[in-house]
């Protein structure tokens, strides 16, 4: 049987999450990756170039541009014929687009499986990562968000082949006004090597700053609790938690985080963790592989002198 | 406009999940339950479109065994004119979740349905957007700002000069956007919190709206407006009158506690840290 991935790109390139949704599924079968935007040519050739990859099916339509659930959702449940599973990433798009394919076709969805074990059972957190369950999916095809942290990304070295697709008709109930790119010139959080990641405890938008200066030195991404976030330090999308981004880099350097649940649901998979917090009983220094009690901006200054 | 809030009963944020020693399951005996924090911020943006003048009648329904009614008393306290109680006493997965809320939209004629972005029991994130697609319905998942453009009645909200601005605005801020063009056209704009920053839809109504974390600061319902909840009504429907295919197509195998990481360590100060890091744990 064949997997179908939806493609999660901005028609010029495709999405890294993807390259690991591509990882994931070489054990369930032969993977299409399925490719639709307006003028999304160089994403569908990037696609091909990936070892692992058969076959991409390119899709064009002004329709398609903006990556519109309304509008992919019937694209894909009409292209799943003679699929076994459709997959993607689970990042905001796909958490986005998938289940409303499950709905289309009336099949079960699993969201954000960290491991595959046989091609209908699989491993998904629960409860903000204090559980993980396996289950197992009755019906086809299977519907499946992939953790992206949880594979490697493909590499290049494929030689798919390219087939057009025909789009459907708009369903034109709904458009996109605006989509605020935040400028990061930062490696992207979800697949750094290192992550730097601040909490309350700076207790300004200013010291947060002091802490993109130790990032910036280690060439890191930049995290953030819900409680930075809402204090205003950092913006939304650098949130690492249940509800943010699940990260899982080598090293996650929290600093100033005391730890709540629903923040470490989003980066205990991290190989190393250091903490560095002045209170030595919050939760965090518990989970910490390294925890450094005291002050943070000492120890700011000293890391930054160190590396 | 017509507001159906969902609300589901899990497990309260605060409590430390632990995993039944037979691997079956989580263990609930005797642990505090709350509404979903996500819903709770439906029912509010719900309630506030209410009190803005765009909703005229709020509506919540939840799924799931008699113990729901607390969820939908306290919907009901923050302001919800009535109740829908789906009665079920089986687990009820996103899927036939989304299939029972799409039979009480038929019944309930909503124009858009609100619920949260995701159960912090399950984490699955689904059922808002099966809805939408069992609907037809637009959607505008993960909802960071809903602001709702509704036609006024005829002869209502004229300009000067005789041109149409049969538009009334949630939002103080008027939208950016051109105004849309005719009459008897509704939409909803909808900005979310997608991986990369902010994205901003216009939806056209009916519309499934699921609520991120910073779309309110959900209200806690005063002691009043608690008591006054026990008389509004609450309507009990049985799942089996439904008629709908609500087994379960997914099967627990097992569930377990997440591996445990190996102890970690204190250090003394910052030179010791990088030493490690270097030389231990070969990070750096």
């Amino acid at each position: 049987m064949s997997v179908l991935i939806l493609a999660e790109h901005d028609n010029k390139t495709l999405s890294p999450a993807t390259l690991r949704a591509v990882t994931a599924v070489q054990a369930l079968g032969e993977a299409h990756v399925l490719v639709a935007g307006q003028g999304c040519a160089a994403v569908a050739k990037a696609a091909a170039g990936l070892a692992g990859v058969t076959k991409v099916l390119q899709v064009e339509a002004p329709h398609l541009r903006d990556g519109l659930a309304e509008e992919l959702a019937p694209l894909v449940a009409h292209t799943a014929q003679g699929y076994s599973h459709i997959v993607a990433a689970s990042t905001a798009f796909g958490r986005d687009v998938l289940p409303r394919i499950a709905g289309l076709l009336d099949v079960a969805m699993v969201s954000d499986a960290v491991k595959i074990i046989s091609p209908d059972t699989f491993v998904r957190p629960i409860y903000a990562g204090n559980a993980y369950e396996t289950v197992q999916v009755m019906g086809a095809p299977i519907i499946i968000s992939v953790r992206a942290t949880a594979f490697a990304a493909a590499e290049a070295g494929g030689n798919a082949s390219m087939e057009s697709l025909a789009p459907l008709l708009p369903v034109a109930i709904s458009s996109l006004v605006s989509r605020e790119i935040a400028k990061n010139e930062r490696p992207d959080l979800l697949t750094a090597r290192v992550v730097v990641s601040g909490g309350r405890g700076l207790g300004s938008a200013e010291n947060f700053k002091r802490m993109e200066r130790l990032a910036d030195k280690l060439g890191a991404a930049v995290g953030a609790t819900r409680a930075a976030v809402d204090a205003g330090y950092a913006p939304n999308d650098l949130q690492v938690g249940q509800t943010g981004k699940a990260v899982a880099p080598e090293l996650y350097i929290a600093i100033g985080i005391s730890g709540a649940i629903q923040h470490l649901a989003g980066m205990k998979d991290s190989r190393v963790i250091v903490a560095i917090n002045k209170d030595e009983k919050a939760p965090i220094m518990e989970l910490a592989d390294y925890a450094l009690v005291g002050d943070l901006f000492a120890a700011l200054d000293a890391l930054e002198k160190c590396l | 406009m017509k507001i159906l809030v969902c609300v589901k009963r899990v497990i309260d944020f605060n409590v430390h999940v632990r995993v039944k020693a037979d691997g079956s399951g989580v263990d609930l005996a005797g642990v505090k339950m709350a509404m979903n924090p996500f819903d709770e911020i439906a029912v509010e943006e719900a309630v506030r479109l209410k009190e803005r003048g765009i909703a005229t009648e709020v509506v919540v329904l939840s799924i799931g065994p008699d113990v729901v009614q607390e969820q939908l008393r306290t919907a009901l306290a923050m302001g919800a004119d009535y109740a829908v109680h789906v009665k079920a006493d089986t687990v009820v997965q996103p899927l036939a979740a989304a299939k029972i809320i799409a039979a009480v939209v038929k019944q309930e004629q909503p124009e858009m349905v609100l619920m949260g972005k995701q159960a912090i029991d399950d984490d699955c994130g689904q059922t808002g957007q099966m809805l939408a697609a069992m609907l037809g319905w637009s959607q505008g998942t993960f909802a960071a700002k809903v602001e709702i453009l509704l036609p006024l009645p005829l002869g209502e909200g004229r300009g000067e000069g005789g041109a149409p601005s049969a538009v009334s605005t949630y939002v103080a801020s008027p939208s950016p956007d051109p105004l849309p063009k005719g009459e008897g056209f509704s939409y909803a704009t909808v900005t979310r919190e997608t991986d990369g920053g902010p994205t901003t839809l216009r939806l056209n109504l009916p519309a499934v709206i699921t609520a991120d974390l910073r779309l309110n600061t959900p209200r806690y319902p005063t002691l009043p407006n608690i008591m006054k909840a026990k008389s509004k009504p609450l309507k009990t429907i049985p799942q089996a009158e439904l008629n709908l295919d609500v087994a379960p197509r997914i099967k627990v195998l097992k569930v377990e506690e997440p591996a445990r990481r190996k102890a970690g360590q204190r250090v003394k100060d910052v030179a010791e840290l990088v030493d490690k890091l270097k030389n231990e744990a070969k990070v750096l």
